[in-house]
C-alpha cells in the first residue's frame, strides 16, 4: 500500500530511466501493518518526537497482560499527512541547498503538461539545465517525448495510484543526480483532485489548464487552484473556435485564490513562451535574494 | 476516493503513537477535520470503518470534530465564517480572505489504556 496514501500498491510504483528502460531502481516493502515494530526498511522514521527502541511491543498481541490499566490521554496534534509532509521539506532543503528551481505541474488529464514541457525544453533547455519527473499510472509514452526533446527524465509509473508523493520525488530525484542551479519540472499524474493534497517540496506549484475545458474549474476543483502559484492557460491558438470566457475564468479563479498569477500560452505555436520563461528566471532571482 | 488514502494513515499514525505509549489498547480517538480540508466527512466515517478493521483501532470509539471554515480579511483584519471559497468580506467587500481554520486534517489525541 502506498506509504501515505494508500490508493495503490509500493509494488506497482516502477521508477523508468528512457536511457536504461530495463533497470529498475530498487524498491523496498516496508510494513507498519505489523506490531512487531520492526523498521527494517532504511528510510527515514520521521516521527514528531524522539523515542528508544530498547522495550519490546509485544504486550500488544496480548491484551490483557494482568494488573491494573490506566487510562491515559495523550494529545497528539498530529497532522494526518506528517509523513509526506516531512519528507517534502527534506526534498526542499536538497533543492534549496543546491539552488534548483522545482516545479510542480498539476492539471487534468490532456490540458498539455507534457506539450509546454517539450516546447520549454526545447527553447530553453540549455539555459535552464532542465530534468523532468513524469508521474502517470502506466507507460513510458511521456518519458520517451521528453528524452525527444533532449532533457534527462525519469519516468513513475505509480500503477493504481492517482498522484504523485514526496517518497517518490525523493527517490526518482537521487536517480536523476540533478547537478547545482539546475530546473526540475515534475508532471503529477493529470488529477485535479488528489495532487493537491500532496506536497512534493516543489519550489512553486503550477496549474495548466487548456482553454478547451470550462471556465468554471476553479470552482469545481478549488483545492488545487487555492494551492498553486501560477496558472498556466494553454491552447490559446483555439481561442478563435470556443466559447471559452477567458475573463470569466481568471475572475472565479482570483476568487479561489487571489495571489494565483496567469500566463496565456499555446504549446502549439509558443504564444506566451516569453513570459513563461521570465516567470521561471523570476524565481531562481526569488530564490538567490 | 483519497478518504480511503487517510484513514489508512489515521490507522497507520495511532497504531505507532499508542505502540511508542506502551498502550494495551486504545479506548478513543479524536481527530480534527477542516470542513475544506479536501475531506468529505461521509466518506472518510465509511473509509475509517474499513481501515480499522483488523487493527488496534477495531473497537476504539472514533470521535470527529468538524471544523467549520474561518477566514480573515487581508484588508481590514475582519475575521467571518464561510461556508466555500468564495465570499467577499461582509465589512469591507474584499474578496482577498485567508483561511484560519477549516482546513485542518489533524489527529488531536488518543485516549489508551495502559499498565
Amino acid at each position: 500500500m502506498c506509504g501515505t496514501c494508500g490508493c495503490g500498491d509500493d509494488e506497482h510504483i516502477t521508477y523508468r530511466n528512457p536511457n536504461n528502460p530495463d533497470s529498475h531502481l530498487h524498491e523496498h516493502s516496508h510494513f507498519h501493518g505489523d506490531k512487531e515494530h520492526s523498521h527494517a526498511h532504511h528510510h527515514e522514521h520521521d516521527h514528531s518526537h524522539p523515542h528508544s527502541h530498547d522495550h519490546s511491543h509485544d504486550y500488544l498481541l496480548k491484551p490483557g497482560g494482568g494488573g491494573a490499566l490506566n487510562s491515559q490521554t495523550i494529545q497528539l496534534q498530529r497532522k494526518i499527512l506528517s509523513k509526506n509532509d516531512l519528507l517534502a521539506e527534506r526534498n526542499r532543503g536538497h533543492f534549496e541547498a543546491l539552488s534548483i528551481l522545482a516545479f510542480n505541474l498539476v492539471s487534468s488529464p490532456g490540458s498539455g503538461k507534457t506539450a509546454v514541457l517539450e516546447r520549454t525544453i526545447r527553447e530553453k533547455g540549455n539555459d535552464f539545465n532542465c530534468y523532468v519527473i513524469e508521474g502517470d499510472q502506466q507507460t513510458m509514452n511521456d518519458a520517451d517525448r521528453i528524452k525527444s526533446a533532449g532533457a534527462p527524465v525519469i519516468q513513475i509509473n505509480t500503477g493504481n495510484g492517482c498522484h504523485l508523493d514526496a517518497l517518490m520525488v525523493n527517490k526518482a530525484m537521487k536517480d536523476l543526480k540533478l547537478p547545482e542551479k539546475s530546473t526540475l519540472f515534475i508532471e503529477n499524474v493529470g488529477n485535479l483532485v488528489c495532487p493537491a493534497l500532496f506536497d512534493l517540496g516543489e519550489t512553486k506549484r503550477v496549474v495548466i489548464i487548456s482553454v478547451t475545458e470550462g471556465e468554471d474549474k476553479p470552482a469545481k476543483y478549488p483545492n488545487m487552484f487555492e494551492t498553486a502559484h501560477l496558472c498556466l492557460i494553454n491552447k490559446t491558438d483555439l481561442l478563435p473556435y470556443l466559447d471559452f470566457d477567458l475573463e470569466k475564468f481568471k475572475q472565479i479563479a482570483t476568487q479561489v485564490n487571489h495571489h494565483i498569477e496567469f500566463i496565456e500560452i499555446s504549446a502549439k505555436t509558443g504564444e506566451g513562451f516569453n513570459q513563461w520563461h521570465e516567470w521561471i528566471e523570476k524565481q531562481r532571482l526569488i530564490g538567490t535574494e | 476516493m483519497h478518504e480511503l488514502s487517510i484513514a489508512i494513515q489515521i490507522v497507520e499514525i495511532v497504531e505507532e503513537e499508542a505502540s511508542n505509549a506502551d498502550a494495551e489498547s486504545i479506548t478513543k480517538l479524536e481527530l480534527d477535520i477542516g470542513l475544506l480540508s479536501g475531506i468529505e466527512p461521509d466518506a472518510l466515517e465509511f473509509a475509517m470503518e474499513e481501515a480499522i478493521r483488523d487493527s488496534l483501532l477495531e473497537k476504539t470509539h472514533i470521535v470527529y470534530n468538524y471544523i467549520k471554515a474561518v477566514v480573515v480579511c487581508e484588508e481590514c483584519c475582519n475575521e467571518f465564517d464561510t461556508d466555500d471559497y468564495f465570499n467577499s468580506c461582509p465589512y469591507c467587500n474584499s474578496l482577498k480572505t485567508i483561511f484560519i481554520k477549516g482546513k485542518e486534517l489533524n489527529i488531536k489525541s488518543i485516549e489508551i489504556l495502559k499498565q
